[in-house]
């Protein structure tokens, strides 16, 4: 399913400073695996040493936040358009 | 590296000082060269997202705040170049729990506020492979 990936600023010199790119898959998951292994230096920035998507990497299939649909899982249609969108969090304590 | 006008650090202490005991947060509107120079135009306080009994020592902003910022930015003509925000009673060092929730590029401004008065200011850029800040201010 070839769909489209928006990519915010700061994780645009990963892809070549493009704000756009193409990647496949029938799932949110597929997709955005997909898009890792097109830009590998993307990896560490977009999933923890588990393998497991980033706590702050959310991803919006239009106007809606996917944890809003079926999470990962949730299915892609030919076309569709995906942003990564980050949280910004942080504070004074390690935990 | 970061051009930070004493307008925009003084006006990020300031929100540091009225925020306290609690971290205040931001994002920093600016212009970006290719080839990691930035300057910072002006500051856009944000809304600390977490819990109020945990904004002692954390702060968020969401992902419909980052969206936000970054349209504010456009509309005057700015990029967002980086975030602010401050600790309460702690020195402005990142702590780990910065580091890993941190993006690369980005530029992190950190102001630390002691019993209310704010003190040391610093910005950070996270390193390539994430295992530290580089400090940049
Ligand atoms: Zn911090």
């Amino acid at each position: 399913m070839p769909i489209t990936i928006q990519i915010p600023t700061a994780l645009r010199v990963f892809t070549d400073r493009k704000s756009e790119v193409r990647a496949n898959g029938a799932t949110v998951a597929g997709a955005i695996a997909d898009f890792a292994a097109s830009y590998p230096d993307i990896r560490q920035h977009l999933y923890d040493e588990d393998g497991t998507l980033r706590s702050f990497i959310n991803i919006y299939l239009g106007d809606t936040n996917v944890k809003n649909l079926g999470g990962l899982d949730t299915p892609l249609k030919d076309g569709d358009t995906l942003m990564l969108v980050p949280a910004i969090a942080g504070g004074s304590c390690p935990r | 590296m970061i051009v930070l006008p004493d307008s925009a650090s003084m006006a990020i202490m300031s929100e540091g000082a009225r925020v306290y005991p609690n971290e205040c947060c931001g994002a920093l509107l600016g212009t970006a060269d290719g080839s990691g120079g930035r300057v910072v135009s002006e500051i856009l306080p944000i809304h600390n997202g977490r819990e109020a009994e945990e904004q002692f020592h954390r702060f968020v902003i969401g992902p419909d705040d980052f969206m936000a910022s970054e349209k504010t930015a456009r509309a005057r003509g700015l990029d967002v170049i980086g975030f602010y925000h401050s600790h309460p009673d702690h020195p402005a060092i990142p702590s780990d729990y910065d580091r890993e929730h941190a993006l690369p590029w980005y530029s992190y401004v950190i102001v630390a506020v002691e019993s209310g008065v704010a003190g040391d200011l610093t910005s950070w850029i996270l390193d390539c492979d994430r295992s530290r800040f580089l400090k940049e201010l």
